[in-house]
Order: structure tokens, then C-alpha cells, then sequence
């Protein structure tokens, strides 16, 4: 109290000061250089790849020489189409696959593990709980290795493949769920719990009637996230695939360009993950939108928590 | 509260044993989750030590040792060899990732406060548009994003041309011959992204009437930002420095992509290297120094743990 009124008193007389030597500027005046900087960073940001995914569709081999529109790289092209490719072909299916596989086991296991911990409590649950969380902030590279170890040399009959990359990727992802669902049951408080408890209620009860209506948009942000954070990934997918059958778009695009074979293919493999990833991102930000509906909360609070930051 | 509702009644007698078999129901709820944990997050680390405490068989493929009693030194002398040994290539390598990840998380820093800040705080009604486009990077694959920048640095690619255009430079430049400013603008780009969501998420809780106060007292737009915006953005600016630089560190992929040769190493393609050695013969010193890797970033790993749990589960 007293800083801030010595503060003004010692404020006034400066600005009064200042005023005299130069025009009075609008202390709230538009702040058109931020502004331009924003702009600026996002021409950065996104440009480079929407020409990217002009690239995908010229009508020749060259990566910065536009030689016309085509569909060849997608389906036109009888041998190096992505449609006619085996290899750009597999890379496709194993992403989808892999997506929906580990959404399927990630999400319940998740949600199941963000109730449990929250109303368990004790020793047992707040070191698991560390754990999960731990698994969020591990470099990618360390856990990779370790999953590489771990089914080559211990889980042996798993190996590398799909089974290996599916058990590894619902590790890296299951905190998604855990920690969401956990910042939701933080927000939403015990209230409509201990009504339904006082009213006679169990606990799988309370958890049906009105945890799961409650959680509902959590659990289901949840689920775009990990869905899209596999199609993403890159790193555990690099080390635990073994041959071209489950080798997914984003490891397949590495080991091409890596190894001097780029071309506009990948560019539109590339592109092909980048309007799923949209179209996943479309659907996660309308669902969610409906299914807050009448609660409080905007446009903006829906595209954050789409976008992972929330919890 | 609860204590005041147990006693209404005389119906609740069961409730100790009620209680008990709710706790239970919470406990197999969480068994999962936790069972999966262990064995494929506590199991997988435990690996790494078996193979960094084992060693080679006769054909040289690396053989775990399960019993810490019986680990030997071998692949960690021979990991202290590589790093400070007469032909250490790990050395200086691993000097090479600090200073590139330094300057690579300064950078981003320095680009995306100011446009996490506009964002925040000038958008106005435009936010969820702006919002949008800071996004979208977020959603578009890592790979795609570093493909496009293969494609514009090509030697004949639009960069050249338009920096000759420009006439700036007057030879093409060999953006992608293992240049460290082309992997440091790369890791850059690659990670901004998530630096931006988490400072703007940081940005935008500070109440605007904060801000206003200082204002209204007198003080400038610099000095508002200095005094009010800074300090309270604090925890953001760790948060996100913590979640870019992390993964930074293990990044072998953009330098490999956008250089890929010895002169740009990082520690991360030391590992990936070893760890894809022919018949895995480097795979034990590999796991080496992924421990020890681990090892150095515990302590930021487990304030990043500490500060997500306390907002995490927050006022319970």
C-alpha cells in the first residue's frame, strides 16, 4: 500500500517531466513493431512448409524447380506414386495403424491410472505418479535406447516390429490422459462426487454417473493428442522398427532423405501426414467444442487444450 | 466435511470397511497403469545398467549381466577412453552439443517471447486466429517441417536465389554441407513450436490488471514489462526452456538430416550410432553414455516432475 502510493507520487512529476521535452504519446498505443515481429515469425514458421507441400505436387522431380501441377507423386505415377510404391504404401497403413493401436490401449490405461492415483492416494500412488510424469520430460533418445534393450535382450520373443513400437509408444504417451484427466479432476473439485456418495452412491457408481459424463472432454482431448503425437513420432519408431512393413511415414522419410534418395514422394508422404494430423486436429477442436458446449469457456480454451497445453 | 456427514445417522455403521473397499476400487483402478510402468518404464532403465555393467561375448555382441554384484568397468573405461582418451572423439563432440544447444534455446527464446507475448496480451480479437497459426506448426510432423527446409536450402533452392537476387551473396551456398549455423537454425525451428504454446500459455494467466496497475502508476510500457510481465512469467520461461532444451540434447535427427557430416556431431548421434553398430558391438559403451546422459539431466528432470505435480493436483 504504502510502495504503490510512493510510487505514484514519485511517477507524477517524471511523466509531467518528460512532457515537456518531447510529444505526448499514447501509453496505449497499438504495438505495431510486436505485431509486425509476429507476423514475421509466422511467415517464418509456415511458409517453408507450405511450399513443401506445393512441391508434393509438381510435375517433376526437382525439389525447388516448379515444373507444373500433378498428382503423379500421390497415385499418377505407375512405379514411385505413394499409391503404387510398396514401401511409401506400408509406411502409410503402419502410421495408421500404429495411431489407432496405441490410442486404443493408451487412453483407458491413462484414465484408469489418472482416477486411481488421484483418489488412492499414499506412498504407492504419488511415486507412481512421479513416475508418469517423469516419462514426460525423459529425451526421447534415452528412453529409445532403453526400449531397444529391453526387447532385444530381456523380452526377447517381442523383438522389434509393431509389438515393440506399440508397447513403447503407449509408455511415452500414456501421461497425456494421466495428466489431463488429473488437471480436470483438480478444477472440477469433489462436490458432485460427494453429493452422489451422500446420496448412497459407490465409487464404480460415482465413477460412471459422474466422473465419466465430467471427464468426458478430457478424456476425448486426450485422445487427439496421442493419436497425433504418434503420427508424429519419430525417435522410438526409428529404433524399434525392424523391416519396410513397419517402418511408418515419419521414420521412412528420415532413412530416404538421409541416405540422398529425397524427392517430391516424400514431400507427399509428408503431406499426407500433415492433413491427417489437420484433420485429426479438426475433429479434436469441434468435438470438444460440442461436448463443452453450455459450460464456460471459449474458442480459445478449446485450442489449447487441443494442443496439449492445459494440464 | 466428511467427518461432519459420517456421524448423520445410525445407517453408516459399515462405513471403516465401506471405506476399505472403496480404497481398493481406486487401487485396481490405478494397478495398470502402474504394473505397465514398471515393467516397461522401471524394467527398460534397469536394461540399460545391464548392459552398461555387461560385456561382449565371443562374437561380440553385448551380453547383459542382470546381477549388479557381478557388472564390470569395461564399457565404462573404455566410454572415459572415448571421452578423454589420446583418440577421443566424444570430447569435443559433446562440447559441440552444449554450445549448439545453447545458442539454439537462446534463440527460440529470444523469437518466441515476443511473439508469445503479443499473442497473449495485444491480440485482441483476433487471438484465436493467431492462436491458430502458432499452433499449426505444433500439428505439422517434425519431418515434414525439416524437409521443407532441405528443400529451400538446396544449393539451387530458393534461399540462394533469392540471397543472390539480393546480391548478397555471389557464390550458391552449401547450406547443407555441415554447416553448425544451418543445424542450429534447424534445431531452432524444430522446437519452437512447443516453447511458443508453453510461454503463451505462461503470457496468458498473468491478470491484465497487473499490468494495468503498474501503469497506472506511472510506469512506462519498458519498465511495466521489466517489473510486472518478466517476474511473473518466470516459471514459463523455465518450463519452456526445460521442455526445448531436453529434448534438444537428444536430438540426432536435424543435424543428421541438415549436415549429417562428422564436423556437426552431437552426443545424440554418438548413441544412435553405437547404438545401430554392426552387430551391436558399440551397443554396451552406447548404454554408457546414456546413463550417463541421464545421469546430468536428472536434476532439471526432476524439478520439471516437482513443479508439474504441485499444478497438477494443485489445491487438493
Amino acid at each position: 500500500m504504502t510502495t504503490a502510493t510512493k510510487t505514484r507520487a514519485e511517477a507524477v512529476p517524471a511523466r509531467t517531466a518528460l512532457d515537456r521535452l518531447r510529444p505526448r504519446r499514447n501509453p496505449w498505443r497499438h504495438p505495431w513493431f510486436l505485431e509486425g515481429f509476429t507476423w514475421l515469425y509466422l511467415v517464418w514458421s509456415l511458409v517453408p512448409v507450405a511450399i513443401a507441400v506445393l512441391f508434393s505436387f509438381n510435375n517433376g522431380r526437382s525439389q525447388s524447380v516448379w515444373q507444373g501441377f500433378s498428382w503423379r507423386w500421390y497415385f499418377a505415377d505407375p512405379v514411385n506414386s505413394v499409391l503404387h510404391d510398396p514401401n511409401l504404401h506400408a509406411a502409410v497403413v503402419q502410421t495408421v495403424r500404429l495411431s489407432v493401436y496405441v490410442t486404443l490401449v493408451t487412453v483407458p490405461l491413462g484414465v484408469a491410472f489418472a482416477l486411481g492415483i488421484n483418489r488412492w492416494r499414499g506412498k504407492t500412488a504419488s511415486t507412481a505418479n512421479f513416475l508418469m510424469i517423469l516419462s514426460f520430460v525423459i529425451p526421447e533418445l534415452i528412453f529409445g535406447v532403453a526400449m531397444f534393450f529391453v526387447f532385444t535382450k530381456l523380452f526377447r520373443p517381442i523383438g522389434l516390429g509393431t509389438l515393440a513400437e506399440v508397447l513403447a509408444l503407449v509408455t511415452w504417451n500414456v501421461s497425456w490422459p494421466a495428466l489431463i484427466v488429473q488437471a480436470r479432476l483438480v478444477t472440477m473439485g469433489r462436490q458432485y462426487e460427494e453429493a452422489a456418495a451422500d446420496l448412497g452412491a459407490a465409487p464404480w457408481q460415482v465413477a460412471y454417473r459422474v466422473l465419466w459424463p465430467l471427464l468426458r472432454p478430457a478424456i476425448f482431448a486426450s485422445a487427439v493428442l496421442v493419436f497425433s503425437g504418434v503420427i508424429d513420432d519419430f525417435v522410438l519408431v526409428d529404433l524399434l522398427n525392424s523391416n519396410s512393413g513397419n517402418t511408418p511415414m515419419s521414420v521412412y522419410i528420415y532413412s530416404q532423405q538421409r541416405g540422398g534418395n529425397g524427392g517430391p514422394a516424400l514431400n507427399a508422404l509428408g503431406t499426407i501426414m500433415l492433413v491427417m494430423s489437420f484433420i485429426i486436429a479438426i475433429i479434436g477442436y469441434i468435438g470438444y467444442r460440442f461436448m463443452t458446449r453450455g459450460e464456460r469457456g471459449s474458442r480459445i480454451d478449446a485450442l489449447t487444450t487441443i494442443a496439449g497445453s492445459e494440464g | 466435511m466428511a467427518q461432519g456427514q459420517e456421524r448423520v445417522g445410525p445407517g453408516r455403521r459399515g462405513q471403516p470397511k465401506q471405506k476399505e473397499a472403496h480404497r481398493l476400487f481406486w487401487a485396481a483402478l490405478a494397478a495398470p497403469g502402474i504394473i505397465w510402468l514398471a515393467l516397461l518404464f522401471i524394467v527398460p532403465f534397469y536394461a540399460i545398467l545391464a548392459i552398461a555393467g555387461g560385456y561382449l561375448d565371443l562374437f561380440g555382441v553385448p551380453v547383459p549381466v542382470w546381477n549388479p554384484l557381478h557388472w564390470s568397468t569395461a564399457n565404462f573405461s573404455k566410454a572415459w577412453h572415448d571421452v578423454a582418451g589420446s583418440s577421443a572423439f566424444v570430447g569435443p563432440t559433446i562440447l559441440r552439443t552444449l554450445v549448439y544447444v545453447a545458442l539454439a534455446s537462446l534463440i527460440a527464446l529470444l523469437i518466441a517471447y515476443p511473439a508469445a507475448y503479443f499473442v497473449a496480451r495485444f491480440a485482441g480479437r483476433r487471438k484465436a486466429l493467431f492462436l491458430i497459426l502458432l499452433i499449426a506448426p505444433f500439428w505439422i510432423s517434425y519431418m515434414m517441417r525439416m524437409l521443407a527446409w532441405i528443400d529451400l536450402l538446396q544449393t539451387n533452392g530458393y534461399v540462394n536465389k533469392t540471397l543472390s537476387l539480393l546480391h548478397l551473396i555471389g557464390q550458391p551456398v552449401n547450406w547443407l554441407g555441415g554447416l553448425g549455423f544451418t543445424v542450429v537454425l534447424g534445431l531452432v525451428y524444430g522446437y519452437i513450436p512447443y516453447l511458443i504454446l508453453v510461454l503463451y500459455a505462461g503470457l496468458d494467466r498473468i491478470d491484465p490488471a497487473l499490468i494495468e496497475a503498474g501503469r497506472d502508476l506511472g510506469l512506462g510500457r519498458v519498465r511495466t514489462f521489466v517489473h510486472i510481465t518478466l517476474p511473473l512469467s518466470r516459471q514459463a520461461i523455465l518450463t519452456g526452456m526445460l521442455i526445448t532444451v531436453l529434448p534438444m540434447l537428444g536430438d540426432y535427427f536435424t543435424n543428421q538430416l541438415l549436415s549429417g557430416t562428422p564436423g556437426t556431431t552431437m552426443l545424440g548421434n554418438v548413441i544412435d550410432d553405437q547404438l545401430t553398430s554392426s552387430g551391436g558391438v558399440l551397443q554396451g559403451e552406447g548404454a554408457v553414455f546414456s546413463i550417463l546422459f541421464l545421469l546430468v539431466l536428472i536434476a532439471p528432470m526432476i524439478y520439471y516432475v516437482v513443479a508439474t505435480n504441485r499444478s497438477s493436483r494443485g489445491a487438493t
